[in-house]
């Protein structure tokens, strides 16, 4: 059986998605369509998402108990799934953005000795 | 990955779908808000999403369990497979249903005979106390009762003082019980028991008590009989006032103190006890004639209970120490000087009884586990066959395997779903097997009871059986089906795609396969049919045997009554006056005593001396009346038959056969000469002159040899018990007689107990494992042949589809139809001389399993093996012609136009 993973297109970092979905959840409950484009800009456009890969990552983080989800309307009357952070997803978030903090110093520090 | 998730993925796939809808529905929305037009709006929304289906089929994954899906997917496409290919499904289903279904009732006869332990408390400590067949060769002689005499009442009587190894011991005899009061005897399974028989096996009564010690002392009054629930429920209708009735034992009332539990049968398995009655009863049956007090009367076996801790070793130990005074305490007066020494040398012994004991375990124990063997064997060649049909398959299905390789199918995909459907299979086959056990099972059981002999098997299935049939099944599914798969899946789709149908070399190796399943599966087939034409063979000589007199219709009657008893000078008034009777019959031709009639499985011999020579010499020996060697149409060769002359007083006369004079009479005259009998000190000497010689018969068991025999006359025996055994030969038939004797000795006295044997059917009844084995070996060897002919017809067949265009070719540059013909049938018969040549090897090194099953005949018996080598060279040779008559048929310009 092959391996397939819901990590989407690019060379997204395993994890750096679901980061990114946590964080776009900050502001209250948003359904897929929101969190999609919201990291789209949020990124200013750098980080295109092919937005059906948002969903493989939004049911694992359910599964890991970091989101919940429920049924409601959207602001143009359409049903969509909300999707909210939970408290261990709160607690995950911080954890996680303060590793991908110091991943990210790490990182540049390597890059800017190299070029030295 | 959790349990609750693989059963709700459906139910979340659907959630999704449904979020991937709502997603596009809102991206649509925006876009037509965006100033698009709806069509396209909707087209972007969707490209926008990407691949939804790859989306839900990641979701799908993550919430189900792989394997246990792909499963499920392949038994249902394995189902669908099947459906498809009806022909196909029912060969292979109940071919291995057959094959299944025959192991499984084999094994579960064998498991029930022989591995089962007794339904009772912890069987695992039970014993069978009993004289070490080590040492007892010789020095048991005297009489012998019951269905497994291996102690006195007198050893048992010391075994109960003396032991202190067994925290509870007990003795029994199995017999059969007349329950009626005169006339006709009816017989149940009867059990002479020691009063702590059910107490030792902790078999707890359901109605009223079972025997305690109490009830079994020397010189009991009263005693009651404690009876099986089977026989409680067909005597007595399961009535609940059932102890204030009786049971008639050999005549004697026996009030019935208990009842035991269903599942008890008692302790010999293979029967199903209805009456127990304590030891001290035989004394009131026979009086001063009780087994009780003859140190040479052999009837009881004796069983006990380890006392916890106690090693098995311990407890031979044990008995061992304490043999050499319980065989001083117990030693018979009347035995001679080699006889009592050998009878101090006997030790006892522990042997393991959880299982219980079996008189049936012996007969068919070792024929029960060659014919596992051999319908393992049908099995093998079954499979085979099935792994044939499945090569066949697989180059049909070639196309769609290549395919499927060549879009990116996985091969370990694709093998375990060709395994999945040969399981498939498997399982099917296993279950209707199952049920062909279940009818077959008790086919057999019937098979081997008979009206003497009825076998109660416990037959309800346990783990070994369900360990059993999975196994066979399991390994029948990989002997047919992963072979198979892996050659239909080890191949190149590029070749295969490109060949066309056209055998790709894969195909090519598995015609090879083909070929080599072809000739194990007539290498074997002989081998089943070999057996079974020696089984067929030893059944035919044992009944076309010449028994030496006439067999046909005689039938034996054996009388029991206290007044048949005589220590008169004259010979028993009752005895004559029967006689006369029996005479006076218009039905009857003859009627003659014996003392044991030919056949009837009873017999006795003494050690003896003939006038002439010093050597000691062992005998056969035979009571009859004077008529007998005419009723029976025995020839005399010299001197003279019994007549009046030989009475009580006057010389002892004695008549001998054939193969006495031949063995111990050096000149061939044995007429006058003197036969001395060994006797043991402070008896009186017995010799008997003989004056005459008759023609040899069989004499116990037809199996035999024809052993040296001597008749003594029973006109001069000098104390007839209460038996009295006469045999008849009708001018009619056997069975008419029966009413005319029964009401001829009704008339004498109506209170004596009669049992008749019909000779003959008694000698069908003793080749009761000889006719088994025949039919059961040439049912299962003719199965095997045609399902080897079966195999070899469709290999024929399809190489000739193959070779088709080939032989078109030859055809239409001018080869002879003859030759084509030739051609097909000299391929075929390559493959059978082949497996025949193997078989013949395989039947040869085989034979020295089944050399004791036979009779008068080698297992490597040339002619046979000849017969069963021609047979099976008959049966290919038919298998081929239809194959062969089809390429010889051939149409060359059809076959080169398929091109």
């Amino acid at each position: 059986m092959r391996k397939r993973t819901g990590a989407g297109q690019g060379d997204m970092l395993q994890g750096t998605l679901d980061l990114l979905i946590l964080q776009s959840l900050v502001l209250g409950p948003a359904h897929g369509h929101t969190i999609a484009h919201a990291i789209e800009r949020g990124s200013d456009d750098v980080l295109q998402v092919e937005h059906g890969s948002l969903y493989p990552a939004l049911h694992r983080l359910e599964d890991r108990g970091l989101v919940a989800s429920f049924w409601g309307t959207s602001e143009n009357n359409r049903k969509a799934k909300y999707y909210r952070l939970t408290a261990a997803g709160r607690k995950a978030l911080v954890v996680e953005t303060t590793r991908w903090e110091q991943l990210v110093h790490a990182v540049g520090r390597v890059l800017k000795s190299a070029t030295e | 990955m959790s349990w609750t998730r693989f059963f709700r993925r459906s139910r979340r796939d659907t959630d999704l779908r449904r979020e991937l809808q709502s997603y596009i529905q809102i991206e649509t929305d925006e876009n037509i808000a965006r100033g698009m037009p709806p069509e396209a709006a909707r087209a972007a929304a969707i490209r926008k999403l990407g691949n939804a289906g790859r989306v839900r089929e990641d979701v799908y994954l993550m919430n189900t369990i792989a394997p246990l899906d792909m499963l499920w997917r392949d038994l249902r496409y394995a189902a669908r497979v099947l459906r498809r290919d009806k022909a196909f499904a029912f060969a292979a289903i109940t071919s291995l249903a057959l094959g299944i279904g025959a192991n499984t009732a084999i094994f579960q006869l064998l498991d029930a005979i022989r591995l089962r332990t007794l339904p009772v408390e912890r069987p695992h400590e039970l014993v069978e106390v009993r004289i070490s067949p080590d040492t007892s060769r010789g020095g048991r002689s005297g009489s012998f009762n019951g269905r497994r005499p291996m102690l006195t009442y007198g050893i048992w009587e010391q075994i109960q003082q003396r032991q202190q190894v067994l925290s509870g011991a007990f003795a029994w005899s199995s017999v059969r019980f007349n329950t009626q009061p005169g006339g006709e005897a009816w017989y149940v399974e009867g059990l002479w028991v020691s009063g702590d028989f059910f107490n030792v096996l902790g078999v707890r009564p359901i109605v009223g008590r079972v025997f305690s010690a109490s009830d079994d002392r020397r010189g009991c009054v009263d005693p009651g009989a404690v009876i099986s629930h089977s026989y409680w429920q067909s005597a007595f209708g399961g009535r609940p006032d059932v102890l204030r009735h009786s049971v008639r034992v050999n005549g004697r009332q026996f009030p019935v103190i208990g009842v035991t539990p269903p599942g008890f049968f008692g302790i010999d398995v293979g029967r199903m006890y209805d009456i127990a009655v304590p030891l001290c009863a035989d004394e009131l049956l026979l009086g001063q004639d009780t087994r009780l007090n003859r140190k040479n009367g052999w009837w009881l076996s004796a069983a006990g209970r380890l006392k916890p801790g106690v090693t098995p070793e311990a407890t031979r130990a044990q008995l061992e120490a304490v043999s050499p005074a319980i065989f001083e305490a117990t030693l018979p007066d009347v035995y001679a000087a080699d006889e009592r020494k050998k009878y101090l040398g006997f030790r006892l012994t522990a042997l393991p009884a959880a299982s219980g004991v079996s008189s049936i375990r012996g007969d068919f124990g070792d024929p029960l586990v060659l014919l596992l063997g051999i319908s393992g064997l049908v099995l093998v060649i079954a499979c085979a066959n099935l792994a044939n049909l499945l090569l066949a398959r697989a180059t049909a299905r070639e196309r769609e395997i290549a395919v499927r390789l060549a879009i990116g199918a996985g091969r370990r995909r694709l093998l375990g779903q060709f395994i999945v459907e040969s399981a498939l299979v498997a399982f099917l086959g296993a279950a209707l097997g199952v049920a062909v056990a279940h009818v077959l099972t008790r086919v057999l059981v019937a098979a081997i009871s008979s009206s003497y002999v009825s076998v109660f098997v416990d037959l309800t299935w346990n783990w070994r059986m369900v360990a059993f049939t999975a196994g066979v099944a399991g390994i029948a599914c990989l002997l047919f089906g992963v072979i198979p798969a892996l050659r239909a899946t080890a191949l190149a789709p590029t070749a295969a795609l490109r060949s066309g149908g056209r055998g790709s070399t894969a195909s090519r190796q598995r015609v090879g396969l083909r070929r080599a399943l072809v000739v194990t599966q007539v290498a074997l087939s002989l081998v089943l049919l070999m057996g079974a034409l020696l089984f067929v063979r030893t059944l035919y000589n044992l009944t076309t045997l010449d028994v030496g007199f006439h067999g046909k219709d005689v039938v034996a009657v054996q009388l029991m009554h206290p007044t048949l008893v005589d220590t008169d000078e004259q010979p028993s008034a009752v005895r004559r006056l029967i006689l006369e009777r029996l005479a006076a019959l218009p039905d009857l031709r003859a009627a003659a005593e014996v003392a044991y009639p030919p056949l009837g499985s009873g017999g006795w011999n003494e050690n003896i001396w003939v006038s002439g020579s010093d050597a000691k010499v062992l005998a056969n020996f035979n009571q009859v009346g004077s008529d007998f060697f005419k009723a029976l149409g025995i020839a005399l060769v010299s001197g003279r038959g019994f007549g009046e002359q030989d009475m009580r007083g006057s010389t002892r006369v004695a008549v001998v056969n054939d193969t006495f004079v031949k063995r111990f009479v050096k000149d061939g005259n044995a007429i006058g000469r003197t036969v001395r009998v060994e006797t043991g000190p402070g008896q009186p000497e017995r010799k008997y002159e003989v004056v005459g010689v008759v023609k040899d018969t069989r004499y116990a068991d037809i199996r035999d040899e024809i052993d040296p025999l001597v008749y003594l006359p029973t006109s001069q025996d000098d104390e007839p018990g209460n038996i009295m055994r006469v045999v008849l030969t009708p001018r009619t038939s056997a069975d008419r007689i029966v009413p005319a004797v029964t009401r001829a000795i009704n008339d004498v006295n109506p209170a004596i107990n009669l049992e008749f044997t019909v000779l003959e059917r008694a000698i069908q009844v003793s080749l009761l494992r000889e006719r088994l084995m025949a039919m059961l070996s040439a049912a299962f060897g003719l199965l095997a042949g045609l399902i080897a002919a079966i195999g070899l017809y469709g290999l024929m067949s399809y190489t000739v589809a193959r070779r088709s265009n080939e032989i078109g070719i030859r055809l239409a540059l001018g080869a002879a139809r003859g030759r084509v013909l030739r051609m097909v049938l000299a391929d075929a018969g390559l493959h059978v001389a082949a497996g025949l040549a193997i078989g013949i090897a395989l039947a040869v090194a085989a034979g020295r399993w089944i050399q004791t099953l036979l009779y008068g005949l080698e297992p490597s018996d040339p002619a046979t093996l000849a017969g069963a080598t021609g047979l099976l060279a008959i049966i290919g040779l038919l298998a081929t012609l239809a194959p062969a008559l089809r390429a010889a048929r051939v149409d060359p310009v059809t076959a080169l136009r398929e091109e």
